[in-house]
């Protein structure tokens, strides 16, 4: 009898692994990237081994993302991964605690004692190796040389661990304001860490001898050193095997022995290549059916091109744009009747500012003598910086940019749509004004540069990748949602057997229906208009255009220079604004141009933002990261206080008030609803006798110090804090926690109920089932409707009465208690008025920043409030006007006390004509998605911009910052109409 | 209601010739319910389209971040309507309401939103039991709605039966087939009025489902708690049910009855909470008694014919929440998802998975918010928690059900 051989074929989501057992040794491991050709490289893998082990029979198992369908269609055993890890380590590490294991593109905990637990990641989570690839490309590194700048890091920045998408908008930013590419590798790491401990683990600590596996983190030194000092681990107790990036196919093979199918290679092979693929994949329209379709529609699009001149023969003005992108930056040289001098398009390569500099040498090389810049013009998320650093003459909102270029090829354009590199921009032209503005959100940023890290990871060029999509014969539908879902609708179509071209047709499908339909959300095509003009450098792929135009059943306008419209709107642009000389850098001072950057933390107040300060060559500095003129190391004596500051300072200040002699000390967490009814629980507890001791000031620390203990990683970021505020106040030593859970909030009339969201009423029941150390002892969490007087005294004198309090002595404070709550609300309205009232002697514009009571919160709201008041608006609440007015009339159900204040503030707005409202939405939070559109409803029916501002952990403020501009911009314009 | 969005009201009119449109929840269920509206004169019509334009169209007309059973539905609506299969001047949209604190109870106001702008003539009834929305044409009265409390026990027990034999059977096939004899059957007894004798229809059916041929192989009990519309509809949760059977499980669906009873105990647990006793208090502490008085008897007769496993007593799914949750979590499924698991795990279905819908914010606190004290309870207790969504891919989601199977395998 022959010998049997086990062999395992771990088909990942971006590498095979393969190992083979001889009885329990192991005989051969390999570790392959299949690039998405999954079937061909299992195909090549399995050749090898034939090749090493001709003639031998073999029991097989398949595991892996990808693994499925080849397993069910060829009929070799398939065994779960996660499974297979477990049993290879029950066999080769039994005294192990915890497993972690990353993989291409799922991230897996197994908790092995204390109750065995296997865990995988939800389906929005991408903090895994596929994330560590896209963010190393975003650096322009390989994930080896991001592992070597990681190494030498001084600085970690908070970067969201969510999703890769949440991530790269932590991190461009950082890039562009000049952070340390080393420091940003060695976050990029910290980030996938946080995510593992706060995704995966929910409420579980990782302890004891811990096992890492999977490619990541057996390839990236950098990572392994960030997993071990975060979770405190010492030599002994942090494992990594040598067979990690395999293991899971050696947990297979010791499977496969149990299995009873017998076969050599070439029968695999053979069922393997001769499997059929199910068929069910849901198909699309091919772009061209043919290549003469293909050459009308290249035919049509050419018209729309610019002149050109030459750089050298030219001789006169010349107009300089800069467009500094999330991703490209992008530059132009225009004549004074818009012929194209030179342009550049390329990635920033994380360091805009050498880009643009080295470009601008190049064109003082190049250029005749006769040529002169008389102004120039930047527009982008580097904007400062550049402008600083090279003394550009102005700076341009973006959208305003691009409103500009696209009216110089169509001046009757309807609507403008721009993807870019990380951004999907959509205005809406009326009267020749930006009407409206749609931008995607930090969640549906499936754009341009999604689809390149696509190419890359199949090995393939962008344009390449493009290229093979147009002649798809069967382009997959893979959906429309954001980049971490696409990546699993992608696998789900490579299992299914598609193609590469039909996946590359179907991706610039999906970012075209991601912008309809997430972005634009236009119910039928009419509504866009007749003139279309699509840009932004996401649309120089023929397939994306072809599309998008399929989509929307219309031709639309697309200018050869389409990724570079910013720049020339910002051109153009200058070229209106000119003055006698341009500050431009000349051509001598940039031969020693340079600079340095540091980074420090402002401590101008508890916001502590990290600054990252540049010193130019010359001396000067920049400072960017600040949210405030504080930071610039501007003095303030114009801004005037904002409503935001000032209900939250005299939220702080309640706490003051102590009894003499008091019974306990008793601690009220600062999250959630209590930043609406702190008024009123301190006045009552106090009143009872109690020290009333409130939790720490939240910072991104309070966070982490909860974050272990959060079973649901989708939850709002406010809830997500509440965690670190009870961990707060069990530091500080009270007796017990006083968290009500409400059903209902207060009523304050003209709706039809009074609810609080199902997160704010419940909250203290998850706090309690989820942190250890809460007992029915120490976190008291009755059940009250304050709305009624008899009966919460009787619920909270029962919930006290270890304490010896009585319904009587409950009932005589309660009055108090209700007056408090009342002066509290009467005194921010007033101060409101007052707000208001500076503003327009002042002839100020007012914003009515409008959220929940806790996104007064610097740790929720990230300082936009003090980002729109340094763009000289006054800003109130929406909890401060809305008593102003009564309920307009809606098409929902009115029925959740802080929701019913965001439809009377927007009906406020609405009847001032110097008001604006700008919604702060957190991210997850599923009632907003009814609010967000009546609120928008209210407003645009009266002729008022919406603009809507999401806001999570995420903690930089460029994109809030955009759109705060364009409103602004907007606003100008609107207004210089009705003048003129 | 404001002058952006049109209400068209359902008119006794229109009752005459207009078919009334319903989206797809509970297959066995509904079909019992329509039948039952159309001997009231109703002509009424379960969609149980599950296209990719479905799904197109969900997303074309409804906000990002809606929560998928909203998207599904309006979905299913916005093709129904576009499809020229009828006269959109004839046709009426049915949703249910129930007045609660999660957003479902705005799906009515979203579905007049989707449709405002194309389909405004095209009237959306609500079908809610606390007097939200009234329409004159469409009212629900007592013997109406004692007749749909006995189509959900008649459903419920199919349910109940069809998956506790679906997975043994010996002949492939006859499961189904049976499961069609009783819908017909039962569908008729509602036409002729002879529904009431519970007692000898269960057991008829309970002795057919006992005869069929089965085989003796073990395999795992699956249970599936979760969001109402995600844990019933196979297209939202891919057919999950199916799914389970495929993989060599017996599913263990929780039924419709207890979703109603929590409806109605939430109102009475409201008035001793809050202290707010009015007469709807009074008319559904009756009707709570009532229904539980059903659900006793149909348990008793399970448990006498002595075959097949009864579904959960209602009072004793209560105790099992109390012991993790306070029952004055009364938002979405509330509770009663915790209660479910708790109950499941405890009677020996130790693998669940619970479903929810992306993002669902009840969820947060009564699912996954819980698992960790559950498995606390019940070591073995194997619960994953799938998200659904229109994104979410099947591969993904099997995946991770299949991770949850090899655990359920081992023991």
């Amino acid at each position: 009898m022959s010998k049997i051989y086990c062999l395992g074929i771990d088909v990942g989501s971006t590498t095979v692994k393969t190992v083979i057992l001889d009885d329990d040794k192991i005989v051969y491991t390999k570790y392959e990237r299949h690039f998405s050709k999954v079937r061909e490289t299992v195909a090549e893998q399995l050749k090898i081994i034939r090749d090493l082990y001709p003639g031998e029979i073999f029991k097989s198992a398949i595991p892996g993302s990808a693994g499925l369908g080849i397993a069910n269609e060829s009929g070799i055993s398939f065994v779960q991964e996660v499974y297979s890890a477990f049993v290879a380590v029950n066999k080769s590490y039994p005294d192990a605690d915890v497993v972690v294991e990353l993989g291409g593109e799922d991230a897996k905990i197994i908790f092995l004692t204390g109750g065995v637990e296997q865990r995988m990641n939800g389906s929005c989570a991408g903090g895994t190796g596929a994330f560590v690839d896209q963010m190393a490309g975003l650096l322009g590194v390989t994930p080896d040389e991001l592992n070597e700048l990681s190494l030498s890091a001084q600085k970690i920045y908070p970067i969201a661990s969510r999703c890769g998408v949440f991530a790269k908008s932590d991190i461009q930013p950082l890039l562009n304001q000049g952070a340390k590419k080393e420091d940003v590798a060695a976050s990029i790491f910290q980030a996938v860490v946080d995510q593992t401990v706060s995704g995966l683990a929910q409420g579980r600590k990782i302890e004891g001898k811990v096992l890492f596996l999977g490619g990541p983190l057996s390839f990236l030194s950098g990572l392994r050193k960030a997993f071990v000092n975060t979770l405190n681990l010492s030599e002994e107790n942090a494992v990594f095997p040598e067979l990690a990036p395999c293991f899971m196919a050696y947990g297979s093979a010791l499977q496969a022995m149990q299995l009873s199918d017998e076969m050599t290679i070439d029968e695999a092979l053979e069922k393997i290549v001769n499997a059929k693929s199910e068929d069910n994949i849901a198909v699309g329209e091919p772009l061209f059916r043919e290549e003469k379709e293909y050459q009308a529609f290249i035919e049509r699009h050419s018209k729309s091109d610019l002149k050109y001149a030459d750089l050298k023969e030219y001789e006169g003005d010349a107009y300089l744009g800069i467009d500094a992108g999330s991703t490209t930056t992008k530059l132009v040289l225009i004549t004074p009747d818009g012929r194209l001098l030179y342009q550049y398009y390329g990635s920033n390569k994380g360091q805009p500012l050498d880009v643009i500099a080295e470009k601008l040498r190049e064109i003082y090389s190049l250029k005749n003598e006769k040529l002169v810049i008389k102004s120039s013009c930047v527009t982008g998320y580097g904007e400062e910086l550049i402008k600083a650093g090279l003394g550009i003459d102005f700076g341009l909102v973006e959208t305003v940019a691009h409103y500009k270029a696209a009216a110089f090829f169509c001046p009757d354009v309807d609507f403008i749509i721009d993807i870019g590199g990380q951004d999907i921009k959509c205005f809406k032209i009326k009267n020749k004004a930006i009407d409206s503005i749609m931008l995607n959100e930090a969640c549906s940023s499936g754009c341009g540069s999604f689809i390149q890290t696509f190419a890359q990871a199949m090995g393939y060029s962008i344009a390449d990748f493009a290229r093979l999509g147009l002649f798809a014969k069967a382009p997959v539908d893979l959906g429309s949602r954001c980049t971490v879902f696409m990546n699993s609708s992608v696998k789900q179509a490579q299992k299914d057997g598609a193609s590469v071209e039909d996946i590359s047709a179907g991706l610039s499908s999906s970012i075209i229906k991601n912008a309809i339909y997430k972005v634009i959300r236009a119910k039928s095509v009419e509504e866009l208009g007749k003139n279309i003009v699509v840009q932004g450098g996401t649309f120089l792929n023929d397939a994306v255009l072809r599309c998008f135009e399929q989509e929307l059943g219309r031709n639309v306008i697309r200018p050869a220079i389409s990724g570079l419209m910013g720049a020339f709107g910002c051109a153009l642009f200058a070229m209106e604004k000119a003055k006698e000389t341009s500050n431009l850098i000349t051509a001598e001072k940039l031969e020693e141009f340079g600079y340095k950057a540091t980074n420090t933390q402002c401590n101008g107040c508890g916001a502590h933002c990290n600054l990252t300060i540049i010193k130019f060559a010359d001396g000067h500095r920049f400072i960017s990261g600040n949210r405030c003129e504080r930071g610039a190391g501007i003095k303030i004596d114009t801004v005037s206080e904002n409503l935001f500051e000032y209900k939250y300072r005299k939220i702080l200040e309640i706490e003051n008030k102590k009894p003499k002699n008091p019974i306990a000390k008793v601690g009220l967490p600062l999250a959630l609803s209590f930043y609406d009814l702190m008024p009123f629980f301190h006045s009552m507890l106090t009143d009872l006798g109690f020290e009333v001791v409130f939790s720490e000031e939240s910072t991104r620390d309070t966070y982490y110090k909860g974050q272990q203990t959060i079973p649901s990683d989708t939850v709002c970021y406010p809830a997500k804090l509440a965690h670190g505020h009870i961990v707060s106040l069990l530091e500080k030593g009270v007796d017990f926690i006083f968290y009500p859970c409400m059903s209902y909030n207060v009523d304050e009339g003209g709706s039809d109920n009074h609810f609080n969201c199902p997160v704010v009423a419940y909250y203290p029941e998850l706090l309690k089932a989820n942190m250890e150390e809460l007992n029915d002892k120490n976190f008291i969490a009755p059940y009250v409707d304050i709305n009624f007087k008899n009966h919460t005294a009787k619920a909270v004198s029962r919930a006290l009465a270890g304490y010896g309090i009585t319904k009587n002595q409950v009932y005589d404070v309660l009055n108090k208690a209700y007056s408090e709550m009342r002066r509290f609300k009467e005194d921010l309205e007033k101060k409101a008025s007052d707000i208001i009232w500076d503003a327009r002697a002042e002839g100020k514009g007012i914003v009515v920043l409008a959220g929940r009571p806790y996104h007064v919160d610097p740790e929720i709201n990230h300082g936009i409030h003090k980002l729109i008041a340094s763009l000289g608006l006054a800003v109130v609440t929406e909890d401060s006007v809305s008593s102003l007015v009564n309920t307009p009339s809606l098409d929902v159900l009115n029925q959740w006390t802080y929701h019913s204040r965001l439809y009377r503030a927007a009906k406020y707005v609405c009847e001032n004509d110097d008001m604006q409202l700008v919604q702060l939405v957190s991210f997850g939070c599923g009632i907003d998605a009814i609010t967000t559109d009546e609120v928008r409803a209210i407003l645009e029916e009266k002729g008022k911009l919406y603009t809507q501002l999401k806001i999570d952990e995420i903690n930089n403020l460029g994109a809030a910052k955009i759109r705060l501009r364009s409103l602004i911009a907007a606003l100008d314009e609107k207004k210089a109409k009705e003048e003129a | 209601m404001s002058d952006r969005v049109l209400k068209t009201v359902f008119t006794e009119e229109m009752k005459k010739d207009y078919t009334i449109l319903v989206p797809d929840m509970l297959p066995i269920h509904f079909d019992l319910l329509i039948r039952i509206f159309a001997s009231y004169g109703y002509k009424m019509e379960v969609l149980h389209t599950a296209t990719q334009n479905v799904i197109d169209e969900g997303l074309k007309n409804t906000h990002n971040d809606t929560c998928y059973p909203a998207l599904l539905v309006i979905g299913q609506f916005m093709d129904a309507l576009k499809s020229g299969k009828y006269d959109v001047n004839k046709v009426a949209l049915l949703m249910s309401q129930t007045g609660g604190g999660c957003r479902a109870s705005n799906y009515i106001h979203l579905i007049r939103k989707a449709i405002s702008s194309q389909f405004p003539q095209v009237p959306v009834i609500s079908l809610n039991f606390s007097g939200l929305e009234k329409n004159p044409a469409f009212k629900l009265t007592v013997p109406m709605m004692l007749k749909f409390i006995y189509a959900v026990l008649y459903g419920d027990l199919l349910m109940l039966l069809y998956n506790q034999c679906k997975p043994y059977e010996a002949n492939e096939g006859e499961t189904d087939a049976l499961l069609k004899k009783w819908e017909n059957r039962v569908g008729k007894l509602f036409e002729i009025n002879k529904f009431h004798n519970t007692k000898k229809h269960y057991r008829a059916i309970l002795d057919d489902f006992a005869a069929l041929p089965k085989t003796d192989v073990k395999k795992p009990k699956v249970g599936i708690v979760g969001e109402i519309y995600v844990k019933y509809s196979p297209l939202a949760n891919n057919n999950l049910n199916e799914f389970l059977i495929s993989e060599g499980c017996e599913p263990n669906v929780p039924g419709l009855l207890d979703f109603v009873l929590y409806c109605a105990s939430d109102v009475v647990n409201d008035a001793i909470l809050y202290d707010k006793k009015t007469k709807r208090t009074l008319a559904y502490n009756i009707g709570y008694d009532v229904l539980y008085k059903f659900q006793k008897q149909q348990i008793k007769i399970i448990e006498e014919h002595g075959v097949f496993m009864p579904p959960h007593d209602f009072e004793h799914l209560r105790k099992c929440a109390d012991k993790y949750i306070h029952q004055g979590v009364k938002m979405g499924e509330g509770w009663l998802i915790t209660a479910e698991m708790a109950a499941l795990a405890e009677t020996g279905t130790e693998n669940i998975i619970c479903t929810q819908p992306f993002g669902c914010l009840p969820n947060h606190i009564v699912a996954k918010g819980m698992s960790r004290v559950i498995k606390q309870a019940y070591p073995e207790a194997n619960i994953v928690a799938i998200d659904y969504d229109p994104g979410a891919t099947k591969v993904n989601q099997e995946n991770r059900i299949k991770l949850m199977l090899a655990n359920a395998k081992k023991y």
